[in-house]
């Protein structure tokens, strides 16, 4: 049972990845905390931090201290934008 | 109809704008704005990043925005994704109306909301080297005009 995390933007360089499979049920703070065992201090500071916005499955969420990932779930991790 | 696309790979603005103007013989104004990857500064090529869930969605949102906002004939909007060298396109968008005033208001306002809300992640290659590039202020100060 998985879900995957996708990096979007600089977050890619600082995961090293643009995405991984982890395993579920996951809650947040557990979340961060495998991300604080495998990755840099860096990645989970600027992923937990109110610049990087999140979008579970295609949908932007408002409170991402709130999510649970489930079975094939997607979860993206949005820095700031830079477009046009 | 609102004509609204995000490319992997290179477009022709001048025939896309041909195309447009082509459609809409109805509408007495058509602007449009091109922007490409500036030549100079060291700079090698350009890459924005998209998120296929979001960015066309996102993409579409706005344009629905637009005419909701604006009387017009018809927009465009033409959004490159993918690594892109010095002087190739990386957005067009053309909004068509019965008058003027209202075909430059659009599409100043897609350009502005393109460029600070839509879900695109830029970097820049310089001397060999790929950095990624943070948003300006002033695309905010952009975006609060409206």
């Amino acid at each position: 049972m998985s879900a995957k995390l996708v990096f979007l933007g600089r977050l890619e360089e600082l995961a090293g990845t643009d995405g991984i499979s982890v395993d579920v049920p996951l809650g947040w703070a557990a979340l961060l905390a495998h991300l604080e065992e495998h990755y840099t201090p860096d990645l989970v500071e600027t992923v937990a931090g109110v610049r990087v916005k999140v979008a579970l499955n295609g949908a932007l969420i408002a409170e991402k201290g709130g999510v649970v990932l489930a079975e094939g779930d997607e979860l993206a991790f949005l820095p700031p934008v830079s477009g046009g | 109809m609102s004509d609204v696309r995000l490319l992997t790979s290179g477009f022709d603005p001048a025939a896309e704008l041909s195309a447009f103007t082509a459609a809409h013989p109805q509408a007495g104004g058509i602007v449009s704005f091109l922007g490409q990857v500036r030549e100079g500064a060291g700079c090698e090529a350009l890459e924005l990043r998209h998120y296929d869930p979001l960015t066309l969605p996102a993409m579409q949102d706005l344009a629905t925005r637009v005419r909701g906002r604006w009387a017009l004939d018809g927009l465009l909007v033409i959004h490159r994704s993918g690594v892109m060298l010095p002087a190739e396109p990386i957005v067009l968008v053309a909004a068509a109306a019965r008058h003027r005033r209202d075909a430059f208001a659009a599409a100043d306002f897609a350009m502005d909301h393109l460029k600070s809300e839509s879900w695109f992640w830029k970097r820049e290659k310089t001397g060999g080297q790929w950095r990624w590039i943070e948003p300006r202020e002033q695309d905010f100060e952009d975006i609060a005009r409206w």
